[in-house]
């Protein structure tokens, strides 16, 4: 009985963790795109993000905890820890372990980012690029939902939704005003200096 | 009593995100470019904590505290 | 009146002032004091870059600051136009400005000196060159040479340090200011090379003969460089305190009616030809009228020219050069120049001026440097002193002279 729940949690949590990770981009594409509407002030994506991050790691932790402390899933701990270094499933467990690890890279840097700086921050959270297709890729290979209807039909939404996002974000972004100027002012600014 | 406690931003970093406004509208308000004009005055104690969450959620880590005068 | 300090016994603008001459009319540099920051604020001597900030408060600042050892940076970039002051000097009295240097080298105790002069300064260049080629080995070993980009912004002072360091003139955030931190992270005196050449004669001769070259309580005297509606663009000394009329009866008087002067140059201010006359060149006349004698611009603008034009034309200059880092400054000049180029064409919108107010309104203070605020000043002061011409041009789309277009050279 106990082995059941641990199974159906590790499952629950696992697409709980998808449903909250694809919100988390979505969020993501949408703050960097500076959206804002009525009733949608434009602090409410940023922080949504940062909120809804830290929800992910609760539930990817329970994930991950059920999974490995479950006798029946034979996985140890070195498993959850390094990429492809399961028997069960090798190939599609091992994609899981690295979106989480990419996952850590991208939470550590942001809680630590007053400390690292703009710049570098920035270049680690593109790993996010990575982390969520990685997850998707995971969830669709070692989840043994993968292709129930309702796991099939969270994924589809959750991809759809990323998917749109990004084009939306690719179409419409803002970016930096002063990006091109910034470049001209710059070059002036070396140009006709010799030492 | 305790140092006055006011705002402080990098102008360079700052892209015109607009967090900052929408997180403190008593303080902070968007220029017609989208960039922040700040009261350069002393952070009221009730304002204190919508200070502080306008300074972490600023994407580019321009908007800081500074408490006593200067710097 | 012309030439009692750094130009004293007159300046040939053929060749520069070689070391053993140099050496000969004023003897050898003595050895600095231990109290020479006390000389030097008994003297009141100001900075000659533009800002008139205190020397002796500068120099202690550095020489107190703890950590490593400062950096002198020695600023002879002159990016502002019509200021030709500082490479005339290092043209014609370039080892005072190497006496200056090393003194300030020596008062707080910096292991190296940069010298930042503006790349097509040639001849400023080239003098400069030979006369720190004439100096000790020690001095040449400490010290070096680093070519300015000719922008506006790449003389100020934070924009020389980040060049000197990465490579690019543009001005960044502060703090740290470079006293605090500057080149290679050092403590970094920064000083306009006018300045250090009235540091090398106070050297000399004491804080009390520098006093004594003001008229009345003023002290020292300034580079000046008088343009616009005189003979010719000339660059003449006077003591501090002499008026605007003296300076530019020195530099050869008016060559026609004048309808206003501008002081202190595009970070200065507008004032109506009448009253500029009497105005004082000294800082405890000008700050009370909100005026500052800056880089030593005085350029009289001639009554056949436009001061509308002549203001679309600056602005647009200063618009042209901000370091575009900063969103306020970047987009509000750019809409300020745009306004006031209408205006002058005769094709302003309505409510420009009032837009091109509010706008002024919204720079000072929110750019990394002062860029904007020398934008604002200076644009404020043309709209009250034109303010018959802004209003003729905007409402009646009509201008006194006949063809907008006309501009003082």
């Amino acid at each position: 009985m106990n082995n059941q729940l641990l199974w159906y949690t590790t499952r629950g949590a696992g697409a709980v963790t998808l449903v909250l990770l694809s919100a988390v981009v979505v969020l993501g594409l949408a703050a960097r795109a500076r959206f804002e509407r009525r009733g949608w002030p434009r602090f409410l994506s940023a922080t949504l993000h940062r909120d809804l991050a830290l929800m992910t790691v609760v539930f990817l932790g329970l994930h991950i905890v059920t999974a490995v402390v479950d006798p029946f899933t034979h996985l140890g701990i070195v498993a959850a820890v390094v990429p492809f270094g399961s028997y069960y499933r090798t190939f599609w467990l091992g994609l899981g372990t690295v979106s989480l690890e990419l996952m850590l890279a991208i939470i550590v840097t942001s809680l630590l980012r007053r400390f690292i700086g703009h710049r570098v921050w920035r270049s680690i959270h593109w790993l996010a690029y990575a982390a969520w297709p990685v997850a998707v890729l995971h969830g669709l290979g070692t989840g043994t939902d993968a292709f129930s209807l309702w796991m099939l039909g969270i994924t589809a939404v959750c991809v759809v939704a990323v998917l749109t996002a990004l084009v939306w974000r690719l179409r419409t972004a803002p970016g930096d005003p002063l990006e091109e100027e910034r470049r001209v002012a710059a070059t002036r600014a070396a140009y006709g200096a010799t030492r | 009593m305790s140092a006055p406690v006011t705002f402080g931003i990098d102008r360079i970093k700052c892209d015109g995100h607009g967090v900052c406004a929408s997180l403190i509208p008593e303080m902070i308000e968007l220029d017609e470019w989208g960039y922040p004009i700040i009261d350069a005055g002393p952070i009221s104690r009730q304002l204190r904590n919508h200070a502080r969450r306008a300074v972490s959620a600023c994407p580019m880590l321009a908007l800081r505290l500074r408490s006593g005068s200067g710097a | 009146m012309n030439g009692d300090n750094l130009f004293a016994h007159g300046v040939t603008h053929t060749a520069p002032e070689g070391l053993a001459e140099h050496t000969t009319r004023l003897g050898p540099l003595p050895p600095v004091r231990s109290d020479f920051i006390d000389v030097l604020e008994r003297s009141s001597l100001r900075g000659r870059g533009g800002a008139a900030f205190p020397v002796a408060t500068k120099w202690r600042t550095v020489a107190n600051w703890r950590g490593q050892a400062p950096v002198v940076l020695v600023n002879g970039a002159e990016g502002e136009p019509l200021s030709h002051k500082d490479r005339r000097l290092m043209e014609t009295r370039p080892h005072l400005i190497l006496d200056g240097a090393a003194i300030a080298a020596r008062a707080v105790g910096a292991a190296r000196i940069v010298y930042y002069i503006g790349a097509k300064h040639r001849s400023a260049l080239s003098a400069f060159k030979r006369a720190l080629a004439e100096r000790s080995a020690d001095e040449q070993r400490r010290s070096l040479l680093v070519t300015a980009p000719m922008h506006y912004v790449a003389g100020e002072e934070s924009a020389a340090v980040h060049f000197i360091n990465d490579g690019v003139a543009l001005p960044t955030a502060t703090p740290p200011r470079p006293f605090e931190r500057g080149i290679d992270g050092r403590p970094t005196l920064v000083q306009n090379v006018e300045t250090l050449a009235h540091v090398a004669m106070i050297a000399r001769h004491g804080d009390g003969w520098f006093r004594s070259l003001g008229e009345g309580s003023s002290a020292g005297t300034a580079l000046v460089t008088v343009s616009g509606a005189v003979p010719a663009s000339s660059v003449i000394e006077v003591a501090q305190g002499t008026t605007i009329a003296d300076a530019v009866s020195s530099a050869g008087g008016l060559v026609s009616d004048a309808r206003a002067v501008l002081l202190g140059g595009y970070f200065g201010a507008w004032i109506d030809a009448e009253e500029a006359w009497g105005v004082r060149l000294d800082p405890a006349s000008l700050k009370p009228q909100g005026l500052s004698l800056g880089c030593g611009v005085v350029s009289v603008l001639p009554d056949d020219s436009c001061g509308v034009t002549t203001t679309a034309r600056v602005m647009s200059y200063l618009a042209q050069e901000s370091a575009r880092q900063c969103g306020p400054c970047t987009f509000g000049l750019r809409a300020i120049a745009e306004s006031t180029t209408r205006i002058a064409a005769l094709d302003g919108h309505s409510g420009d001026l009032q837009r091109i107010q509010r706008w002024a309104g919204l720079l000072p203070g929110r750019g990394a440097c002062s860029h904007p605020d020398g934008a604002a000043g200076l644009l404020l002061s043309a709209l009250r002193v034109f303010a018959a011409e802004f209003a003729l041009h905007g409402q009646q789309r009509r201008c006194a002279l006949g063809d907008p277009l006309k501009v003082a050279a």
